[in-house]
């Protein structure tokens, strides 16, 4: 036990400063202004990897340490899409994950928002869209926000959470009718 | 027959004398499988190709103490198209699910049993899972899409009450076709797809493509080019086992383990961008070489970095070590026997926390492995306690050989240009990835098109292996056991 505390102490707090006019750190000040300003509560993101290389997934993960810590920032990540205000999808879309990316967005309550992530969920990347996979995710759901790369940074994927929170001010989030993109 | 009757009837494989290649019968196919099965020899990989790739044939890799055989059983002659070429299920347990997989992609069929299909999921058509019945016995279904940050895939648990009896797995929902992709590449660009076949293994999927590449082209590679291609495989053997190693205590209830580790994973990855320009090096191993030299500036701070992951990690393992709770649900959960892990022909890290000392990099000693020597790290006890430990010894391991890379890697260039033959040819790469031995087979076309391209994963292998892993142990320990393998949906389904 004391050595685990030692090692909690002798770390310190690892998280990268917020404010100061740095790109990569504006976008987490803003991005919490958003949250607090729209949702006024934790934004919970649903992840779905829906055909990806796992390489996305990997740095939705680094979203998660101490350095990035975007828990700290109030965006939590969900189990369920039930609890979800906003699904961010990898991809390609595969034939086989089609139905279930469909239920997932079914399931997630209404006023919801989508980002594609990495170079496969904007437009099937390398993989394209032919037999087994469907390419983009915005093949199969609507999608607000696409967030490029192979596989894009956790700077960029903050950036594209907060774009999508942009956009649905610009929309109202309340907005209904967004039916499925087929 | 002992597997030296073969060598007569055997050629090098891309005039490599370590790869034996062997064109056979179908009742040899079947005795070759028996002869290296019984000479303790492994099968690595199984696939077959279709009329669009020349002739419909079925393969197999095999690694023994004499290096590595490759057979080839062609399906175009006298014998109908549902003929069924000979199962080796029964030598290999694994080999079903890749005989099946045969059966979806190219229509050949083996005369083993199963015939449900595993990576195509048919519209409409239910998958009969196999029903265990008596009192008190349900069923779980979870999946495909979990409840983390991880990939697709369906398990069906059936439990008397927190008891796992039996589970089945389901895979095949991130299958996006890739073998069928890669024909549509110039061999000279196929690195980038191989690299994309499972993310967290990008430089031993494009090492093993480039090796299978150069080597049927002939090409010779600088050795700087070589030493600087090892560094990235050994940086990314750091990396997952970081990732895993935090995961693993948070699994278990450690959330300080994630902290810790996910951090020294970032400070290796951000390392790994100043050196190679990706955080993964997905574009990094090039045919001929890689794809730009090291910077000095970055040597520098990578070995720095490495001496910091080193001391810090001794530390947390001291911790995990001493912490009832972890020491709690790592020991005795999860456990694969050494006998067993034989059988199931369990590989990489996973097997040799079973027992089960192989290693390409020490087997093979490719270059440039042959000078590097690493130690193979192991285990016997085969439970989540063992596949911990050896990612603590291989972590450590793997930072001494990127360190001593970095001191003594080799002047000359890191790239030379290699051209296509005028002929059509073929070759197999193999690389030690931080999950296991990745292998890829590649036929090329005069000219440089490719005609066939193979990628094998070693989750292969091993996913079977965590259906045997749960047995008898309860239900919440699963993603416990289930990360402390770590395989690789995409990999698999390919």
């Amino acid at each position: 036990m004391l050595k685990t505390l030692r090692q909690i102490r002798r770390t310190g707090i690892v998280t990268e400063p917020m404010p100061a006019p740095d790109d990569a750190l504006r976008i987490r000040a803003a991005l919490e202004r958003r949250i607090l300003g729209i949702l006024g509560r934790a934004l919970a993101v649903r992840m779905v990897d829906a055909g990806s290389c796992n390489g996305c997934e990997l740095e939705v993960h680094a979203l998660t340490n101490p350095i990035y810590n975007i828990e700290g920032l109030g965006v939590h990540f969900v189990a369920s899409p039930r609890h979800a205000d906003l699904l961010l999808v990898s991809g390609p879309v595969t034939v086989a994950m089609r139905e279930p990316l469909l239920r997932v967005y079914e399931a997630t309550p209404d006023p919801k928002l989508v980002v594609a992530i990495g170079d496969c969920g904007c437009d099937g990347g390398i993989f394209g869209c032919r037999g087994p996979s469907l390419g983009a995710v915005a093949n199969v759901i609507p999608v607000d926000v696409a967030v490029p790369g192979c596989p894009p940074s956790p700077n960029r994927l903050l950036a594209g959470i907060l774009a999508a929170l942009d956009a649905s001010a610009a929309l109202d989030v309340g907005q209904e009718g967004r039916g499925r993109a087929e | 027959m002992t597997l030296k009757t073969w060598l007569a009837a055997s050629a090098p494989l891309a005039e490599d004398p370590a790869i034996r290649y062997l064109r056979v019968g179908a009742e040899e196919w079947r005795r070759l499988a028996e002869d290296v099965a019984a000479s303790g020899g492994r099968l690595l990989a199984l696939w077959g190709q279709d009329a669009t790739a020349g002739h419909p044939a079925v393969f197999a890799a095999y690694h023994t103490a004499a290096g590595l055989w490759v057979g080839e059983l062609r399906r175009d002659g006298p014998e109908s198209a549902d003929d069924p070429y000979p199962g080796v299920q029964d030598l290999y347990p694994f080999a079903g699910r890749m005989q099946r997989a045969i059966r979806d992609l190219q229509g050949l069929r083996s005369t083993d049993p199963d015939l449900r299909p595993w990576l195509r999921h048919p519209p409409g058509e239910a998958y009969e899972f196999v029903r265990v019945e008596g009192d008190g016995v349900h069923e779980i279904p979870v999946g495909p899409v979990h409840a983390g940050i991880i990939e697709p895939g369906h398990f069906r648990f059936s439990v008397v009450g927190e008891k796992v009896l039996r589970l089945e797995e389901r895979l095949g929902y991130v299958h996006k076709g890739i073998e069928q992709r890669f024909v549509e590449f110039d061999a000279l660009d196929g690195c980038r797809l191989a690299a994309r076949v499972s993310g967290d293994s990008a430089v031993a999927f494009s090492w093993a493509y480039c090796i299978a590449l150069e080597s049927q082209w002939r090409a010779r590679i600088p050795r700087r080019a070589l030493w600087l291609r090892a560094l990235a495989l050994e940086l990314e053997r750091v990396a997952n086992h970081l990732g895993d190693l935090g995961a693993l205590g948070n699994d278990a209830g450690f959330a300080f383990g994630l902290a810790q580790f996910s951090r020294l994973k970032e400070l290796v990855l951000r390392a790994t961008e100043t050196a190679f320009g990706q955080r993964y090096p997905m574009d990094w191993v090039v045919p001929g070489g890689v794809a730009r030299d090291l910077p000095a500036a970055a040597a520098a701070a990578l070995d720095r970095c490495l001496a910091d992951v080193v001391a810090e990690s001794a530390v947390l393992r001291g911790i995990y070590d001493e912490h009832a709770g972890v020491r709690d649900r790592f020991t005795g959960t999860g456990t694969i026997a050494p006998e067993l892990a034989a059988r199931l022909g369990l590989a990489g890290l996973a097997g040799r926390a079973s027992g089960q000392a192989h290693d390409l990099r020490a087997d093979l000693r490719y270059a440039p492995y042959e000078e590097l020597r690493p130690a193979v790290c192991g285990a016997v006890a085969g439970d989540v306690a063992a596949r911990v430990a050896v990612r603590f010894d291989e972590l450590l391991e793997s930072c001494r050989l990127a360190r001593r890379i970095l001191a003594g890697l080799p002047a000359g260039d890191s790239r030379v240009a290699i051209v296509p033959p005028a002929s059509d040819e073929f070759g197999i790469g193999a690389v030690e990835g931080w999950r296991g031995p990745v292998l890829v087979a590649l036929a090329t076309a005069a000219g440089g098109r490719i005609r066939r391209c193979h990628p094998h994963d070693p989750s292969w292998q091993n996913w079977p292996a965590i259906e045997h892993a749960v047995i008898d142990n309860i239900v919440p320990d699963f993603p416990l056991i289930n990360k402390s393998f770590n395989l690789s949906y995409s990999g698999h389904d390919s």
